[in-house]
């Protein structure tokens, strides 16, 4: 088994063919020699990644490592708090802050022996999917650097479609695993809202944040799920129901299982070669026992607008914090605190943050509230009745990812709206607080695209058995980009 | 609705965010973009549809009303721009 997977360096890990410490070398190496092109990372920690690889071989060699995947390096976007190191949330508002905490996501890895290499780069506060947002510069797309690899989570998924760590944290508020998945020709899976824990993940909109993985592999991405998901007391959604293994189920035999297809996903801005490749991904799951039949899903249509009202009128809250007190940037020289309050937010937000954080106070001010976040949530509940209503005769719905491969990086930033339609068949699991991962199924003008697997809640295991099924008979997932560490999959 | 310059300045005002002229009026004009999206919503008919509260339908969990961890304050304050002896420093606030 090659290195480029998680599985496959825990099985080098354990036979003694290499240690945790060459493995985080080679990682650092990696993006020392590919930072310049990608700008995939924000903050790289070299030297605590290399105590703690030496401290992990230690245990293995005495025979006490924390568990299989002690001493694999992983990369933790840059949302996620870690303990003395500085997060950044890819905006100058907290250019300078060191989390005296880690998040829950980052403590349960770090328990279970996962190095961390550094903080990959992202959209600002997670808002954008093209990772053109962040206060530190645009990540390019390993497979055309002219291009985007997506966001809001761009820089975990470059960082691993490039080689440079087998797998990467991300959150996913719409899309922001799964579209970046997609467009570098990764793995990206967003567990049911409140499977994993929001505890020290920098909050974007709190009723859609969800904490997932992004790695070659559909067995990468239940490996590390299964290290870090489950009930957390200190996140008040978490939610408190028992979870099976995912990575237990991944050969079940997938006869017998029912896919729907949904109209809603066959629009006018589906590119041809998307649906080409969703329909010969139809067919491959055909061919491992699957059945496929159609499914309404009728307000689907009604997702995009509805998660630019929710979002932004979570986001104008959850921003609400930065106050330039407690922490983050402060303005020099105020005279009173309203000045205090203005300057440190105007000057430390970019635009795309005070669009949303405008858009979300307008439409929960007096005399809108009605019109248009009741009436949002009213929609949110329309398109959660469609896709329950659809479980009720399917197991797994699957439909494209994204609309097109990777587009040009400046293509969009124009305009908002043109990029937010880019979310438009992520975004609906969101909403509904659905599972949903990405995997790679084809090549479109040598770019890679997705497919996308949506399940009813808690259908973890059965969406990383299809998946994992259908990478035991397709190899996009095994394609290397331009852009790489050259060691191949 | 078509949103006057007034309407986004007192949006801004809200928020807590400045604005210079130009950036005013690029705001203005990508913010009546996008309200204009958003309302296609308006449109809908949705009368009777309960507004969705939970996407799981779960109310909040309590916890006991026990101590169980304490924070290092000063630890925390190394991340604020101005503190003393313990406390944040603010412009005054009482004349």
């Amino acid at each position: 088994m090659s290195l480029a997977t998680i599985d496959g360096q825990r099985a080098a890990l354990e036979s003694g063919e290499i240690t945790s410490v060459d493995l985080v070398q080679r990682s650092v190496a990696a993006i020392n020699q590919l930072q310049p092109v990608l700008n995939a990372f924000i903050t790289v920690d070299a030297e605590a990644a290399l105590a703690a690889a030496k401290e992990s071989d230690a245990r293995r060699s005495r025979g006490a490592a924390f568990g299989p995947l002690d001493g694999i390096p992983i990369a933790h976007k840059d949302i996620f708090c870690t303990d003395g190191l500085r997060t950044t949330c890819g905006s100058r508002m907290l250019e300078n802050f060191v989390p005296p905490y880690d998040a829950t996501v980052v403590a349960r890895l770090r328990r279970a022996g996962l190095v961390n290499v550094g903080k990959t780069n992202m959209d600002e506060f997670a808002m954008g999917s093209s990772n053109e947002t962040s206060y530190f510069g645009d990540v390019t797309n390993p497979w055309d650097t002219t291009r985007s690899p997506g966001g809001s989570s761009g820089g975990s998924a470059a960082a691993v479609a490039a080689g440079i760590v087998a797998g990467a944290t991300g959150t996913d508020t719409g899309g922001s695993i799964r579209q970046p998945a997609a467009l570098c020709g990764i793995t990206g899976v967003k567990p049911t809202y409140g499977r994993a824990s929001r505890y020290g993940m920098i909050a974007f909109a709190s009723s859609l944040d969800q904490a997932g993985t992004l790695t070659h592999t559909a067995k990468d991405a239940a490996l590390l799920l299964d290290a870090f998901c489950g009930f957390d007391p200190r996140d008040s959604t978490s939610l408190d129901s028992p979870m099976e293994p995912i990575s237990a189920r991944l050969d079940d035999s997938l006869a017998g299982l029912k896919i729907g297809v949904a109209e809603a996903f066959y629009d006018d801005g589906l590119a041809s070669g998307c649906r080409d490749s969703l329909e010969l991904a139809l067919d491959e799951l055909r061919s491992l026992g699957a059945s496929v039949t159609s499914v309404e899903l009728s307000n689907l249509y009604l997702s995009v607008p509805t998660y630019y009202v929710v979002a932004p009128a979570e986001c104008s809250s959850n921003m609400s914090r930065f106050d330039g007190i407690r922490f983050g940037h402060r303005a020099a020289g105020c005279t009173d605190l309203a000045e205090l309050y203005t300057r440190s937010r105007s000057e430390g937000f970019g635009d795309e943050v005070k669009r949303r954080i405008m858009t979300g106070t307008y439409v929960l001010s007096s005399g809108y509230y009605d019109a248009y976040y009741l009436k949002a949530q009213r929609a949110r509940q329309l398109i959660s009745d469609d896709f329950a209503r659809a479980f009720a005769s399917v197991d797994i719905i699957v439909g494209p990812t994204t609309p097109t491969p990777a587009f040009g990086l400046g293509d969009k930033v124009d305009d908002p709206v043109t990029m937010y339609l880019n979310d438009i068949y992520t975004i609906g699991a969101n909403l509904a607080g659905l599972p949903a991962l990405s995997v790679p199924s084809g090549l479109v003008d040598d770019l890679p695209v997705g497919i996308q697997m949506i399940g009813p809640p808690l259908s973890e295991a059965r969406l990383l058995n299809a998946a994992h099924r259908f990478q035991s008979v397709t190899d996009w997932h095994t394609r290397v980009p331009n852009v790489s560490t050259g060691d191949g999959k | 609705m078509p949103l006057s310059q007034a309407d986004v300045q007192h949006i801004a005002a809200l928020s807590r965010l400045a604005f210079d002229e130009q950036e005013l009026a690029d705001f203005q004009t990508k913010l009546a973009r996008i309200v204009a999206f958003v309302d296609q919503l308006t449109a809908v008919d949705m009368e009777g549809v309960e507004p969705m509260a939970h996407p799981l339908d779960l109310t909040q969990r309590l916890r006991a009303d026990d101590t169980d961890e304490t924070i290092d304050r000063d630890r925390y304050q190394q991340n604020s721009a101005e503190v003393a002896d313990g406390f944040y420093r603010v412009p005054r606030v009482i004349e």
